[in-house]
């Protein structure tokens, strides 16, 4: 038999991509996954404390409470952006100067910085200063987001939709111009009317991006933290506490760095677990040429 | 149904797409257009279907003026280069559309579609998505969308252009087979010369936005009107070579001559272009009258049965097709024979003054 040549070699060219992955990812998880098997009183005195951070976290209402207000909040903004989103894309001017003028318009907002994009709408809504909240005041409705439940969520997602309704309809408007335009002929030769141009032509063509523009913008929606915190720093109350704040007071406010890191860890394997699901579809979607 | 069109042309930004035309395309006929890419043909397709309106002119089906009627009222079906069908369609739905649409019952769609996918043989993939289905059978769904609307009209822009070899020859038999017992008018754009004496009919030829003629498809392949026509309608392009014509003698240069015989004892004497195809020329002398020309070989592509060889006669480009596999030296000289029973000869201004001898008597 032929001797297999050896060439260790080959170990220097896979190492650069080791070396950032355990630094960028492998290191950082595992000194969560320390923290939430262990517990501590300071001076670096660790005692191990097996799944019973889990086990805590897992039957404390708190934890849940956050994850259903998170669902809820991206499932409210998926309904609106999305759908928002399309309209928007199929509303665009196809070419010309107030194609490209729409879409600087519309990228504008992706632009802005997060904690700037809450401190705008913090502003704004304000009752006393704020033109939003100042407005809505004086013609008798009752909104105020520091004190009303309501009024903070509807502040927050109006926000959201703002800040990012752009990014799926540029997305949107990308799978609408890759469409050729034979297809619109064939449309109207067939006497297709509008409704059906969208559902059989221009939907199916679009699904790819929007699956990406879904993807995208629930796992951001999911991991939200700079925008609400700015805004009403997860008040009323707790009512617009997220996951994220949520983990965020748990870790450095109350310094509980077992829970904390339990938590995320299982928020981590929430996210991994959706963006599995969403790959998956998302393969075979591109199976059937989609 | 006759679909006519008087005068009818095509001016976007100043750009004329397309010259003044007339033509009359007659019910149940195959009708060729023929040109080059961006000759105009997709532009007069859309000018048929009422995709387009003209800028002048009218459109007549059946003498009744449809200038100006939007596509969706008109009976029309058109069949694209691209494989257009409805995605998220199964290949059922996608030929019933068109039916369903029109309102056409339950029962009579059922049956129409599962006729029409039998004779597209399309029969096995009806629950498949048309993006399951091979760029062959693709094609054969949208050909099927179209035939099953049972329109007046049938618009064909290059359907085959994105098949590969195979399916092309196959598909290229079939859909004369096809069209031939609906009675629609149909309407076949392509750039090869070759696809329409194979599909037949009618053709006309078109450059530059311009109809140069039209007619049974072998008649204006044999007496091409003009040098242009000519051009469009041989594949490698005709050769050209300028002549001139002195008493009953017509000087092609190298001390070749031929006797000016038939209409071309009647002309005056002066310069012409004679024009022959590039299956005219052969390398070894056949008719006794044959000129012969010296030229320089350029390069040789063998097709298997036939060899084109690219020649230089004095800074001019010809092209040969010569039967078999020959050794031909690339760069030495070659010798080249003409009989002049296959000269084509056209006027200055382009116009043809007198079809070859062989094409008359054919």
């Amino acid at each position: 038999m032929q001797q297999k040549t050896t060439n260790h070699k080959a170990w220097f060219l896979v190492l650069p991509v080791l070396v950032l992955v355990a630094f960028s990812a492998v290191i950082p998880l595992m000194t969560v996954v320390n923290y939430s098997v262990q517990d501590t009183f300071g001076n670096n005195q660790f005692f191990w404390a097996g799944l019973e951070w889990f086990q805590e976290m897992l039957s404390d209402e708190r934890m849940w409470n956050a994850l259903q207000r998170q669902l809820m909040f991206s499932g409210i903004i998926l309904a609106i952006e999305i759908p928002l989103g399309i309209f928007v894309a199929l509303n665009m001017p196809k070419s010309g100067f107030w194609s490209s003028f729409c879409l600087v318009v519309m990228s504008l907002p992706l632009l802005i910085p997060w904690n700037v994009v809450g401190t705008i709408w913090q502003i704004f809504g304000r009752v006393d200063i704020g033109l939003l909240g100042y407005t809505l005041d004086a013609l008798g409705i009752d909104y105020n987001y520091t004190q009303d439940t309501i009024s903070a969520w509807i502040t927050i997602i109006v926000m959201d939709v703002w800040h990012w309704t752009s990014l799926v309809a540029l997305l949107a408007f990308a799978g609408l111009k890759s469409i050729p335009d034979a297809y619109y002929q064939a449309a109207r030769i067939d006497q297709a009317n509008r409704w059906k141009v969208f559902r059989f032509i221009e939907l199916p063509k679009m699904m790819g991006v929007l699956m990406i523009a879904i993807l995208l913008r629930f796992m951001d929606s999911f991991m939200i933290y700079t925008e609400p915190f700015v805004v009403t720093g997860g008040g009323p109350g707790n009512a617009t506490t997220l996951l994220s704040i949520d983990l965020v007071k748990m870790a450095l406010g109350q310094f509980d760095l077992g829970p904390a890191a339990a938590f995320s860890l299982m928020y981590f394997l929430v996210i991994l677990l959706i963006s599995w699901v969403f790959y998956t579809v998302m393969v075979n979607l591109d199976k059937k040429g989609m | 149904m006759t679909l006519e069109l008087k005068g009818v042309s095509k001016i976007v930004e100043g750009q004329m797409h397309i010259a003044a035309t007339d033509l009359t395309l007659e019910k149940g006929t195959m009708n060729v257009l023929l040109g080059p890419t961006l000759s105009g043909k997709t532009s007069l397709m859309r000018l048929m279907a009422g995709l387009d309106q003209p800028s002048a002119g009218r459109i007549f089906w059946d003498g009744k003026d449809v200038t100006g009627m939007r596509v969706q009222d008109r009976k029309v079906a058109m069949v694209y280069q691209q494989f257009i069908n409805y995605p998220s369609m199964s290949v059922y739905d996608n030929i019933a559309s068109p039916m369903k649409l029109m309102g056409v019952d339950k029962a009579e769609i059922d049956a129409r579609v599962r006729e029409t996918a039998e004779l597209m043989k399309l029969t096995p993939m009806l629950d498949r998505k048309p993006l399951e289905l091979s760029g062959g059978q693709q094609q054969r769904c949208a050909l099927a969308r179209a035939l099953v609307k049972n329109a007046g009209l049938v618009l064909l822009d290059e359907p085959l252009a994105n098949l590969d070899y195979k399916l092309r020859e196959e598909l290229r038999v079939e859909i004369p087979k096809i069209f031939e017992a609906s009675g629609s008018i149909f309407v076949y754009a392509t750039t090869e010369p070759e696809e329409a004496l194979l599909l037949g009919g009618n053709t006309a030829t078109l450059w530059e936005g311009r109809v140069t003629q039209f007619g049974p498809t072998p008649e204006v392949y044999r007496q091409p009107v003009d040098a242009t026509t000519a051009r469009v309608f041989s594949d490698p392009p005709m050769n050209f070579l300028q002549i001139s014509k002195t008493g009953d003698r017509l000087m092609f240069g190298d001390g070749q001559s031929a006797q000016a015989t038939g209409k071309l004892a009647d002309l005056a004497d002066g310069r012409y272009t004679a024009g022959f195809r590039p299956n005219h020329l052969e390398i070894m002398q056949h008719a006794e009258n044959a000129m012969k020309f010296t030229t320089n070989l350029h390069v040789t592509e063998l097709t298997g049965s036939e060899t084109f060889v690219h020649l230089d006669h004095h800074g001019a480009r010809w092209v040969g097709l010569i039967h078999g596999v020959h050794d031909l030296e690339i760069g030495a000289a070659l010798d080249v024979w003409l009989d002049p029973r296959h000269v084509y000869v056209f006027g200055e201004d382009g116009g043809l003054v007198a079809p070859a001898a062989y094409a008359m008597a054919a």
